[in-house]
Order: C-alpha cells, then sequence, then structure tokens
C-alpha cells in the first residue's frame, strides 16, 4: 500500500481543480483512500491522514468518519499526533457526540503529563469544547493546576476553570481558593486570565462579588503600575503598555464597583487618571478610554467625574474614525436615559452624523436622535428627522416613521403642526409606516375638531397628487367620507379653501375602488367613505348606483359591504342619517382602544353606543379587601358591582342588523338581558328576612331563585331610613364564606332618603353550589347629619328555604 | 467572544473557531450569513455591524476577511485590537503571511490562535511568549530520540528534554493499539 499523499500535496491538488464536480470527484477519491488507511489501523501516517480530513472538512465536506482516529491520536505518545488529535477533536468533535466521552480518560492522563505542552493541549481542549460531563470528572485536575507555580499552566488552567464554571456553574466554590493569590503575579498572561476568572465569578454569583470587592484596592493598584510603568517592549502596543489587560481590570472595576460606595470611591482617582492620560491617538488608546467611560457610567462615580465620561464622548463623535463615532452613539445612547442633560448638548453633532455614508453610524444616529426628542427642541428635530426620512434608505424608514410618528404625539406643540409633520411622512415614507398607523392617526384626526376642514383638505390634495401609497389613500378616504361636507363647503381656516364639487370628490373615491394601486384594505376605506357621503352630499343617486354596482363584487368583503349598505338604502333608509353621523371623540383608552374602534368604522357603526364602561359607582376594590380581613382568613372575592350600560337609543332593531357586533356592543347587550332577568320576580315563596336594624337604617332581604341555575340565590336588599335626615354616599358591601360566590349588582341610588320616603335597593346574587348554610358580613358606609357613618354587621338569619 | 471566521473575498472559509457548541447545521449558516454580509460591506464604513444579538468585528487585510463576534457587553474597540494581535501573531511565525500560508498550513494557523485564546478569551498578552510557546511545541515534534538540541529559552523550571527523551524510550517499542485499548474503554 502506497504512503498517503502528503498534507501539501493534496492542498494543492485539490486547488487545481476548476469545478465544484471536479473538486469532490477527488475528494470523494481521497477520502476513500483514507478510510481505507483508517481501516488498516496504520499507526505512522494516521497523523498525516487526519490533518487531511481537516483540510477537506474546512472547505465543507463530512468528516465525521475521523473522530475516532482523533481519539487514537490523541492517546498516541507522539507529540505531533497529540497536536493534530486534539486539533481534530475541537473541530471534528462537540458535546453532541457521546463520542467524546472517550477522551475525558485521555486528557486526565495528558493533564498530569510530564510535558507542559502536551498538557497545555489537554487544558486548551478542555477549555475549549469540554462538555458538563467531563468538566465535572476533571474539574479536580484543572484547580490542582491553578495553583502550579508554572505561569504557562497557570494560565491555562484559569481560562479552563472559566469555561467549567460556564457548563458547571455549582462548581465555582471549588475554585474559591486557587483565586487568593492570583493577582500577586508577576506574569501579564496569568494576570489576565486570573481577571477573567474573577470576572466570570462575580457576574454569576452575588455572594462571591461581595467577597471580592476587597480586590478593589489591589487591581488599582495594578492598573496604576501599567499607566505609570515605562515602556514595556514585551507588552507594548503602540505606546500603551499592555492594553488587554487594562481593558479586563476596568471591567471588573465595573462589575465590583457598581452599586457600592466605597469601591466606587477607591476607584474616583485611578479612572480619572486613565481618563485623562491616555494617548487617543491611535485605536488602542481610544478602546481604553471607552472601557473607562462605560465604567465611570456604571459605577456610583462623582458628577465630575461622569461629565468628564460625557465629553469624552463627545469628542469621539467628532473623531474622523468610523469606529469610534459608531461607538460614541452607542454609548451616548446608553447612557441618555441617565444623564439626558449632558447628552442634549452634543445634539447638533449628532444629529450631524444623520448625513454620514455609514449604514451603521445612521441608524445609532437616528435612535439617539429620538431619544434626545424633547418639548423644546421638537421643531428643530423633526425637521431634521423628517429631511432623513427623506433621503434614507428603505430599510430605515419604516422605524424612523415609526419614531417620528411617537415623537410628534408625545411633544407636538400644536395640532396643526402634529397634522402637517404626519402629512409629510405620509406623503414622503408612505408605504413603509407600519399598519397600526393608520387607526393611531385616525383617532387624532378625530380629536382635533378645530382641524377637521383643513386636514380634509389637505389630505384631498394629497390625493390628487398620488394614490400609490396606501396608508395615506387610507387616511384620506376615511377622512373625506367623514368631513366630505367641510370640503364641499370650503370652510378651511388655516390656508386657502379649495374650490370643489360633489361630483369631483366622488370621482376620486370611484377611482381609488378601480385603480390597481389601491388594496382591498383600501378598496373597503373608499366604498365605505362613498357609503358615508350619501348622508352629506345630495348626490345620493350617484352613491346608490355605486354602492350597487359592489354588490356583485368578487372581492368578499367588498361585496358584504355593498350588500349590507345596499340594505340601508332600501329597507333601513330611516336609519341611515342616525348611522352614518359624525364619529365622536374617541378617548385613547388603552393602546387596543382605537384599534378596536377603527375595525369597527367599516362596518358603519351607530355613533351612539360606544364599548366603553363608566367607572363603576361606588365600591373601590380597597375597601373590599377590607371586609375580607374581617372573614378570618377566608379569601372571598368580592366583585365590585358591574355597571349597566346605557341602552342603546336605536333598540333592538340595530343589534340586530349589525350582526358582528363589537365586545362592548355584546357585553350591553348581555347587561340589558341580565337586568331584565334578575327584574322579573319570580317569588317562590322564601319569606323576607330583616338582615339589620341600627341607629334608623334598616335592610331588608328579599329572596328569589334565577330559574335556570337553582344554586343561585337572588336577594335583593331593601335599605330604609327612618331619621330625620338623608343618608348619603351610601354604599353596601358584602362578603361570603369561600364556598360560596357572590355578584353584587349596582344601586338603584346611593341617597337613602329620611322619614321612610323611598328605599333603595340593591341585587346581590348567591351561588351555592355546596348547599351550605348561608351567612354573609355585610359592611355600610355612609354620610348621616355631616358625620360619615361606618358599620359591619354578620347577617345569620337566613331562612333555610333561602340556600336549600 | 462566540466565533472567530476567516475567508476570503470569494467566500472561502480558511479558518473556524466556535468558542460555543454549535450543531453543524447551525455552523454553516452562520458562515453563510458572516460571508454575505461582510462582503456586502462598502470598502470605507465601519468595521462594526449588529447581527441578531451578537456584534460583529470585521477587518480586512489583503485578501483575508477576519470576523469575530462579541457579546453585546465587550469592547468593540479593543476586539479589533484582538484581531490586529492574531493578523501579528501569524505575521511573525510565518514571516509577511498571506492567504496561501494559512491555507497550507492551517494547522499552524489553528496552533497560533490556540496559544492566543482560548475559550472565548484572550489567554497571552505578549507577543513574544505566543510565538515562543509556539516555537517550542515546533521543536518538540522535531526532537526525536535524542535531547541534545533541546534547549528553549522559556522561563520555567520544568525540563523538557529528560522528560521527552524519557518518553521516547520508554514508549517508542510498545504496542501502541494495546495502550489505546486500555485507554478507550476506561472512561472513569
Amino acid at each position: 500500500m502506497p504512503a498517503p499523499i502528503r498534507l501539501r500535496e493534496l492542498i494543492r491538488t485539490i486547488r487545481t481543480a476548476r469545478t465544484q464536480a471536479e473538486e469532490r470527484e477527488m475528494i470523494q477519491k481521497e477520502c476513500a483512500a483514507i478510510r481505507s488507511s483508517f481501516r488498516e489501523e496504520d499507526n505512522t501516517y494516521r497523523c498525516r491522514n487526519v490533518a487531511k480530513l481537516l483540510y477537506m472538512h474546512m472547505l465543507g465536506y463530512p468528516a465525521h468518519f475521523g473522530q475516532l482516529e482523533c481519539l487514537k491520536l490523541i492517546a498516541s505518545q507522539k507529540f505531533t499526533d497529540k497536536r493534530i488529535g486534539y486539533l481534530g477533536a475541537m473541530l471534528l468533535l462537540d458535546e453532541r457526540q457521546d463520542v467524546h466521552l472517550l477522551m475525558t480518560n485521555c486528557i486526565k492522563n495528558d493533564l498530569n503529563h510530564s510535558t507542559q505542552y502536551v498538557q497545555g493541549l489537554a487544558l486548551c481542549t478542555l477549555g475549549c469544547m469540554g462538555s458538563s460531563e467531563m468538566c465535572r470528572d476533571l474539574a479536580g485536575e484543572v484547580e490542582k493546576l491553578l495553583k502550579t507555580s508554572n505561569s504557562y499552566l497557570r494560565k491555562k488552567a484559569a481560562l479552563c476553570a472559566v469555561h467549567v464554571i460556564r457548563k458547571v456553574p455549582e462548581l465555582m466554590e471549588m475554585f474559591l481558593p486557587a483565586t487568593k493569590n492570583l493577582l500577586s503575579e508577576k506574569n501579564h498572561g496569568v494576570l489576565h486570565t486570573s481577571v477573567v476568572l474573577l470576572t466570570e465569578m462575580c457576574e454569576r454569583s452575588p455572594d462571591m462579588l461581595a467577597h471580592f470587592r476587597k480586590l478593589v484596592p489591589q487591581l488599582v493598584r495594578i492598573l496604576k503600575n501599567l499607566i505609570m510603568s515605562g515602556y514595556s517592549p514585551e507588552h507594548d502596543v503602540s505606546g500603551i503598555s499592555d492594553p488587554f489587560l487594562q481593558v479586563r481590570i476596568l471591567r471588573l472595576l465595573r462589575i465590583l464597583g457598581k452599586g457600592d460606595d466605597d469601591s466606587s470611591e477607591a476607584m474616583n482617582d485611578i479612572l480619572a487618571q486613565v481618563a485623562t492620560n491616555t494617548e487617543t491617538s491611535k485605536n488602542v488608546g481610544n478602546a481604553i478610554l471607552y472601557e473607562t467611560v462605560l465604567t465611570i457610567m456604571d459605577i456610583k462615580s462623582e458628577s465630575g467625574l461622569r461629565v468628564l465620561a460625557i465629553n469624552i464622548l463627545g469628542r469621539f463623535l467628532l473623531n474622523n474614525d468610523k469606529n469610534i463615532r459608531y461607538v460614541a452613539l452607542t454609548s451616548l445612547l446608553k447612557t441618555v436615559q441617565t444623564d439626558h442633560n449632558a447628552v442634549q448638548r452634543h445634539r447638533s453633532t449628532i444629529v450631524d452624523c444623520l448625513k454620514d455614508l455609514d449604514v451603521s453610524i445612521k441608524r445609532r444616529a437616528m435612535e439617539l436622535s429620538f431619544a434626545l426628542v424633547n418639548g423644546n427642541n421638537i421643531r428643530g428635530m423633526m425637521k431634521e428627522l423628517l429631511y432623513f426620512l427623506d433621503s434614507c434608505d428603505p430599510e430605515f424608514k419604516a422605524d424612523c416613521a415609526s419614531g417620528v410618528f411617537l415623537a410628534a404625539e408625545k411633544y407636538a406643540p400644536s395640532k396643526r403642526w402634529h397634522i402637517d409633520t404626519i402629512m409629510r411622512v405620509l406623503t414622503t415614507a408612505g408605504s413603509y409606516v407600519r399598519d397600526d398607523s393608520v387607526p393611531n392617526l385616525i383617532q387624532l384626526i378625530t380629536n382635533s375638531v378645530e382641524m377637521h376642514a383643513y386636514t380634509v383638505q389637505r389630505l384631498y390634495k394629497a390625493l390628487l397628487d398620488d394614490i400609490s401609497q396606501q396608508p395615506l389613500v387610507q387616511v384620506a378616504s376615511w377622512c373625506i367620507g367623514e368631513y366630505g361636507d367641510l370640503l364641499i363647503s370650503g370652510q378651511c381656516e388655516e390656508e386657502e379653501p379649495i374650490q370643489v364639487t360633489e361630483d369631483e370628490v366622488l370621482d376620486v373615491l370611484e377611482g381609488l375602488l378601480v385603480s390597481n394601486l389601491s388594496s382591498p384594505v383600501t378598496r373597503g376605506y373608499s366604498l365605505t367613505a362613498i357609503m358615508k357621503l350619501s348622508t352629506r352630499f345630495s348626490s345620493v343617486n350617484r352613491i346608490k348606483k355605486v354602492v350597487s354596482i359592489y354588490g356583485s363584487s368578487i372581492d368578499v368583503e367588498l361585496q358584504q359591504r355593498a350588500v349590507e349598505y345596499n340594505a340601508l338604502f332600501k329597507k333601513y333608509d330611516h336609519m341611515r342619517p342616525a348611522l352614518l353621523e359624525r364619529m365622536p371623540i374617541m378617548e385613547k383608552t388603552a393602546s387596543n382602544g382605537p384599534t378596536e374602534i377603527v375595525q369597527t368604522n367599516g362596518e358603519a357603526e351607530p355613533s351612539v353606543v360606544e364599548p366603553k364602561h363608566p367607572p363603576p359607582v361606588g365600591q373601590p376594590a380597597s375597601q373590599g379587601n377590607d371586609l375580607l380581613d374581617l372573614l378570618g382568613g377566608n379569601d372571598v372575592p368580592v366583585i365590585p358591582t358591574t355597571m349597566p350600560t346605557k341602552p342603546a337609543s336605536a333598540g333592538g332593531e340595530l343589534l340586530d342588523l349589525l350582526g358582528d357586533l363589537s365586545l362592548g356592543l355584546s357585553l350591553m347587550a348581555f347587561y340589558l338581558f341580565d337586568l331584565f332577568k334578575t327584574v322579573n320576580f319570580l317569588s317562590i315563596g322564601i319569606p323576607p328576612m330583616t338582615a339589620y336594624n341600627k341607629n334608623g337604617l334598616k335592610i331588608d332581604f328579599t329572596f328569589e331563585r334565577a330559574n335556570p341555575n337553582p344554586n343561585v340565590a337572588v336577594i335583593t336588599i331593601h335599605a330604609s331610613n327612618s331619621t330625620e335626615a338623608d343618608m348619603t354616599d351610601f354604599v353596601f358591601q358584602a362578603a361570603v364564606p369561600k364556598t360560596f360566590q357572590l355578584q353584587l349588582l349596582s344601586p338603584s341610588s346611593n341617597v337613602v332618603p329620611a322619614l321612610n320616603q323611598g328605599t333603595v335597593t340593591q341585587v346581590i346574587r348567591v351561588l351555592n353550589q355546596q348547599k351550605q348554610p348561608l351567612r354573609m358580613r355585610i359592611k355600610l358606609t355612609y354620610i348621616h347629619k355631616g358625620s360619615a357613618v361606618q358599620d359591619l354587621a354578620e347577617v345569620n338569619n337566613f331562612p333555610s328555604q333561602s340556600w336549600q | 467572544m462566540r466565533f472567530l471566521l476567516l475567508f476570503s473575498r470569494q467566500g472561502k472559509l480558511r479558518l473556524q473557531k466556535w468558542f460555543t457548541p454549535i450543531t453543524e447545521r447551525e455552523k454553516k449558516k452562520i458562515i453563510r450569513d458572516m460571508t454575505t454580509l461582510v462582503l456586502a460591506r462598502q470598502p470605507r464604513s465601519c468595521n462594526f455591524l449588529q447581527w441578531k444579538d451578537l456584534k460583529i468585528i470585521y477587518k480586512r487585510y489583503a485578501s483575508l476577511y477576519f470576523c469575530l463576534a462579541v457579546e453585546n457587553q465587550e469592547n468593540e474597540l479593543l476586539a479589533l485590537e484582538v484581531i490586529h494581535r492574531y493578523v501579528e501573531l501569524l505575521d511573525k511565525y510565518f514571516g509577511n503571511v498571506c492567504e496561501l500560508d494559512i491555507i497550507f498550513n492551517f494547522e499552524k494557523a489553528y496552533f497560533i490562535l490556540d496559544e492566543f485564546l482560548m475559550g472565548g478569551e484572550i489567554q497571552e498578552t505578549s507577543k513574544q511568549m505566543v510565538n515562543r510557546c509556539i516555537e517550542a511545541s515546533d521543536m518538540l515534534q522535531e526532537v526525536r530520540c535524542t535531547g541534545t538540541n533541546a534547549h528553549m529559552d522559556l522561563n520555567h523550571t520544568r525540563s523538557i528534554v529528560i522528560s521527552h527523551v524519557v518518553f521516547i524510550c520508554l514508549f517508542a517499542g510498545v504496542g501502541i493499539l494495546k495502550r489505546l485499548g486500555f485507554w478507550c474503554f476506561t472512561k472513569q
């Protein structure tokens, strides 16, 4: 069997291949040769073969059959074999293969090898790809090596320990004793890796962090020596002594000083020294300064130091080097929350960075600009940002548009400015705005009542120019639908009113319906707008015609709308004006609020009913909690009263017509029904009882059972007042044991009139699944003759029929 | 640090070092993403990118791109220095290193990297130390039965020579397979 070709030969041969297919052929041939060589258990050439395999693996070809061979190489005694074997293990094996555990014993032996380079190889491999099982087995060996006096091994053992801790955090304690005198080393390699080890431990465990705080003076001393010492050829980089170690120490100081006054105090001087003395002409110096700034911002430094840090960042911003500008912008973004005013000073430089050619810098500058916008600088900043929006790459437009909307909403100096800004965004970046901006904008426009005419006019003019940007078109058609009458009447105050006829407006809207540029959603908007105009314009016939055409549209959404609107014209024409009335002002409740409302816009929702509930009258939850304490720990939910909403003015027919209601409407319907249910007294012969009678206030309970559920007892309380003065702000609360469930509906009134002239009634519903004897605690609060009265009572005398 | 990649202007991978365990498929995907992202960058743009939750620092040296991925709290400017230090080490070792050196001696490039970085952290900050260690290890490969030319100026006390001679003589004749069998099947 001829000797397998050398690695170099193979590489040279493969590189001569002109096509991918040729290369693959060569590789396959060589793989076959290697495989047969492996089968023959050839020791002499195993190393060479595995090396070739690694090369082919780098080119992207599978090499898993070499895994066991790597293990054999590791076990070999030749250093060359071991070197390639460990390299192969690091490249081909990982913790997912079971094979890797076979390495454990080899590594263990090699960790105790007499040659330090073999030990080094073993430590390196363990520290790069050791799995948690391997780490657990070998942690003891690593710990031993951490205490050796050989600095070559010590530094490797330290990083290996870092890896072990990352894989098996529980073993961290084990390395604690060995760290005692790590920092007294002179060797920079050991120092550096020790600092890394300490950093890792402090990041993972607050106890370790507290324990290592005492090292701060020592670290400060080491750092000082590095800065003050003269030229050291071994560690010098462009005139700075061992920048890697300096940065690492600064990072550890940051972690140790965070949140701790004493440590931060101890570091102030050295940080100031580093910040002022470091050479900034080369990247190295700036790297150290950058780390220093990060440390200053994180610890509890004095204000002078913080200002120094921000000024350094400001200087970075003016640096010619792009990397440094990028880094400055990133750091300023992190500090803008805490040191807002200081960062504001550099605002103009930041805004200039928006015009930079570099993509990364532009993005950071944009984010930072948005963070810096406030009430004072909004006009200027917005000008710059809008200019940026005009000229930036598409990848930025969506984020920038959202940012502009948010900023405008928070800080708009006037409604007109706000609307102008929005118009500007829609016209320049219209197709990139996010979907949820359309409802938000509509809500904003609705709320600025005095600007309606101006808005609709501007939107109309924008539509005449360009109908391709969907969000713009949608907002515009909605507005024209709502405020078309203002458009026709030429009422605009803010600018020169334009002369538009009804037909022109309808032409535009119909144009949207037929245009290829319009999306289905947009078509829906324009159809609805046309429909709404039927109550605002006089050319109703034309509108009727348009609507009926779309009754047979292929688009299901459009068809449904058209059919419903047709029905509105034919059968429910009397309701049309009410339905298509102006939208009321929508309050922005939760983030979902406006969206919900607007989604139902397309369904010509009645303007009267709103899916909002006014806050419940009377019992706030906190008072309920007091009652809970009384029942000795039985946690019973005291449900605050639910509010029946005002019934819809249009009555039941409306509910039928608008089949798919929004949540609010259906809730309202439920409450109406519920109210009817409870009002229907089906007396089943349970005698009424007096629950409370004191100080002139008498509370009677009357019972009925809710028909569908025999376990639910419906109790109506009647509160009457026999004294001469009214009892106002009357609040009744009740709590029941855990086995029951209670629901309190709202009272008829808050005032119990004097001298038994009237009663306050309130309905309680109690669910008694387990048929337990009913008992209740009640709490009464009211104001009588100017003083507040509060009373608690227990009601135990329920008639047995009420709970059986 | 998460990973270090070296690739040519045509996107051919020359070196890959992964500091966290990742599946082969993931690795291939990351390599593809990195090469596309970095090669698409304009010539005079800044050397930093944001990719998923990592910061990518890349630098071009002649025909090779060095691409290093670090976590968000690490110092990018220092990462540039790390890349530069590695290039200097390669340069010192190969003498005016070029891409071909790394292609034909990729295993040496790995050895040098393993003396400089370990587990995603820097292990030695002195150029001279790293070079000395590499040279000594190379010598170890060369030395056969005699231990005479074993002078290596390192500041440690262990005697390489004696131990080297001892283990070469002891194990040269013994069947390695037998020992291998013993080692492979005793795990703990």
